[in-house]
């Protein structure tokens, strides 16, 4: 193996990774507020389509950007109003949401089936994206991978440094506890669920205008539960959360490349890696059980009404 | 997403009730004709090009049919389920379209005969189903013809689905032209476990690019790995639809399937009452397959192309004659001898140059 196609997979493996990492932050916020949105699959569709038709119309691919954010957030404001406002069942709520997702970017979509369009191309920084084996990962990718660098230190800090991280963990640890002190839970729900909204909005968007630039309907290909499912295995830990999204990514690609090489293992085994590697190593960091606890959100999924 | 045009309350009562086997169609009534998609129509790919030729048979034959389609259908349990459903349903003839629904539609179609089925890429018939493929293979050896010609690398690189024979005897067919036109060319092959993932179907062309790859090909139905090759200054050839818009510059030609056709013929024969189970295959003689071929080609590439064409529209030439070989050196067919369609359906070897391992 020579060091080219490591620098090719490690390359790789950050694109795979950018949307999942994306989505799941954004989910990572939502839930430690104490919220379930089981909607990604449907706002990043939405964000996908959305940013397409705007960024094809304009020619602004930053408009596009922008706009999908914007879906994002809509319909994850519809998903507060009924899972927050009315009190409404969250999975239920999530899911239906994942279903009118589809379904209106499908229609939203229509007239916008293959048509091409030049999305993101990667802008590589000079001497840095030399660098062997990370130079390429790195400083070598388009701007929205950039971008997704920025959100997760931003994310991270907000989390594990900042008074607004601590509101939101109160307010999906003890709702009534948070409520007595003073904080208004359901706003702070709300702009979490939003949060997470706009995250699969943008990751939707870098779908659609950058990873392959074009609106194909179900284009996500399941990854919005891809990303569901780390936030769980990540244990609720940001760190986790991009350890985990690049290990999917890296285990995707290696499934690609291998059977290039001519490496003879069955290719359903290989199919099988991403989603085994990423769960037995996140599991294996989670087998301490107190600590596991101690990062999730205890009122997760639970209704909340003030005065309760 | 179940998609119904118009259609007579009364009928849709009767059918909802199940009483529709006792309904049988009288003249005045449209022939109701369903589809069963794996993807979504928008795919730009494989279940686009059948909704073209749903289209097409809406058109042609206007208020005598009734036509309708369930996109998205995964293969197993949830297609069986959808089969039924239409055939409970009243209608009088229907498309699976996929080569997973073949045992769902076996077994709907044993359970309602008086419906008739036909089955798209599969190789089990009864009296009241029947199969239908495109003969894509014929494309790809032109494909195969022309990636020769264009290749600097030596390296031509396919993005697959599933190892079934279908997909097995378009990558056989490529690598006879490889063998034929310049001989020593590689043929490298990626699985993706997908019929559409547009994600891993471009990380896919993006590995084998990476590996060398300076022409790809894909058994995939989202026009991505086109859009891959276009961006990464490389040659494509597309499939299922035209895709030459992907990548003006990469697309040496696209496969084109054109169902149309067949789905009016089917249609009137079962209005006419002669419809018969068969398993029919329509290539380039019949424009099932369509190869427009892009003026990145040189001309006197072109040319020959056409001519390549010219011979196996005419039957003069079958890209699968004899002598040919599997991996292990094993004779498969004798010198001269051409494939029968039973062979080429059930085909589940590599041809003697084909360097990867076929996955088990």
């Amino acid at each position: 193996m020579d060091i080219d196609l490591l620098t090719n997979i490690f390359y790789a493996m950050v694109r795979t990774g950018t949307p999942l990492l994306l989505v799941a932050l954004g989910e990572l916020v939502c839930e430690k507020s104490g919220v379930l949105n089981l909607g990604q699959e449907g706002m990043m569709l939405f964000g996908a389509v959305i940013g397409f038709i705007v960024a094809f119309s304009t020619g602004s691919l930053w408009l596009g950007v922008l706009l999908a954010i914007a879906a994002g957030m809509l319909l994850s404001l519809l998903f507060a109003i009924v899972a927050l406002g009315f009190n409404a069942n969250q999975v239920a709520t999530g899911l239906a949401l994942t279903i009118f997702g589809v379904g209106l970017s499908t229609f939203a979509g229509a007239a916008w089936v293959g048509k091409p369009l030049t999305g993101f191309e990667p802008i590589a920084l000079p001497y840095l994206s030399d660098i062997p084996l990370i130079g390429r990962m790195l400083f070598a990718q388009d701007l929205l991978v950039y971008l997704s660098f920025a959100l997760f230190a931003l994310v991270a800090w907000v989390m594990l440094k900042t008074r607004i991280g601590l509101i939101i963990q109160a307010v999906g640890e003890n709702p009534d506890a948070a409520s007595a002190m003073g904080l208004p839970v359901l706003r702070v729900r709300t702009l979490a669920v939003m949060f997470g909204g706009a995250m699969a909005g943008l990751a939707g968007s870098y779908l659609s205008l950058a990873y392959t630039p074009m609106w194909a309907e179900n284009m996500t290909a399941g990854r919005g539960w891809i990303a569901l499912a780390l936030v769980v295995f990540a244990s609720w830990r940001v760190f986790r959360v991009l350890l985990g999204a690049y290990l999917f990514g890296l285990a995707s690609i290696v499934h690609l490349v291998a059977q290039g090489i001519g490496i003879s293992v069955s290719s359903n085994l290989l199919a099988m890696l991403p989603y085994v590697a990423t769960i037995v190593v996140l599991v294996l960091l989670s087998r301490d059980a107190i600590k596991t606890r101690l990062f999730a959100p205890v009122s997760l999924g639970k209704p909340w009404q003030s005065g309760h | 997403m179940h998609k119904k045009s118009k259609g007579p309350l009364l009928r849709t009562l009767v059918a909802a009730l199940g009483f529709s086997a006792a309904m049988s169609a009288s003249a005045a009534d449209p022939l109701k004709v369903g589809f069963v998609y794996i993807g979504p129509i928008g795919d730009h790919g494989w279940t686009y090009q059948h909704e073209q030729g749903r289209k097409a048979l809406a058109e042609k034959l206007g208020d005598k049919v009734e036509t309708s389609f369930v996109e998205n259908v995964p293969e197993g349990a949830d297609a069986e389920r959808v089969i039924r459903n239409m055939a409970k349903g009243g209608y009088d003839l229907i498309f699976s379209t996929s080569f997973g629904y073949m045992n769902p539609t076996v077994k709907v179609a044993k359970q309602f005969p008086k419906v008739t089925f036909e089955h798209a890429t599969g190789y089990k018939q009864a009296k009241n189903l029947g199969t239908y493929l495109s003969r894509s293979y014929e494309g790809r050896y032109v494909g195969g013809y022309l990636a020769a010609k264009m290749t600097k690398s030596k390296v031509v690189g396919y993005v697959a689905s599933f190892p079934i024979p279908e997909v097995i005897r378009d990558i056989n067919s490529i690598q006879l032209a490889l063998d034929k036109y310049n001989p020593g060319t590689e043929i490298k092959v990626v699985w993706v476990n997908s019929w559409f993932d547009p994600g891993k179907e471009s990380d896919a062309a993006n590995a084998l690019i990476d590996q060398g790859a300076d022409v790809i090909f894909q058994h995939t139905d989202s026009p991505a790995p086109i859009q891959t090759a276009e961006r990464r200054g490389v040659y494509a050839v597309g499939y299922a639809s035209d895709m030459a818009h992907f990548g003006p510059k990469a697309v040496l030609t696209s496969i084109v399937n054109n169902w149309g056709p067949h789905y009016i013929k089917a249609s009137e024969a079962v209005m006419a009452g002669t419809w018969k189970s068969q398993d029919y295959w329509g290539g380039l003689d019949d424009d099932t397959i369509q190869l427009p071929i892009s003026d990145i080609v040189p001309a006197d590439v072109k040319a020959e192309a056409e001519k390549i064409i010219a011979s196996i529209k005419s039957g003069e030439f079958h890209p699968f004659t004899g002598p040919i070989k599997d991996q292990s050196g094993a004779v498969k067919l004798a010198d001269g001898v051409v494939a029968t369609n039973a062979e080429l359906a059930s085909m589940n070897y590599y041809v003697e140059n084909v360097k990867a391992e076929l996955p088990k």
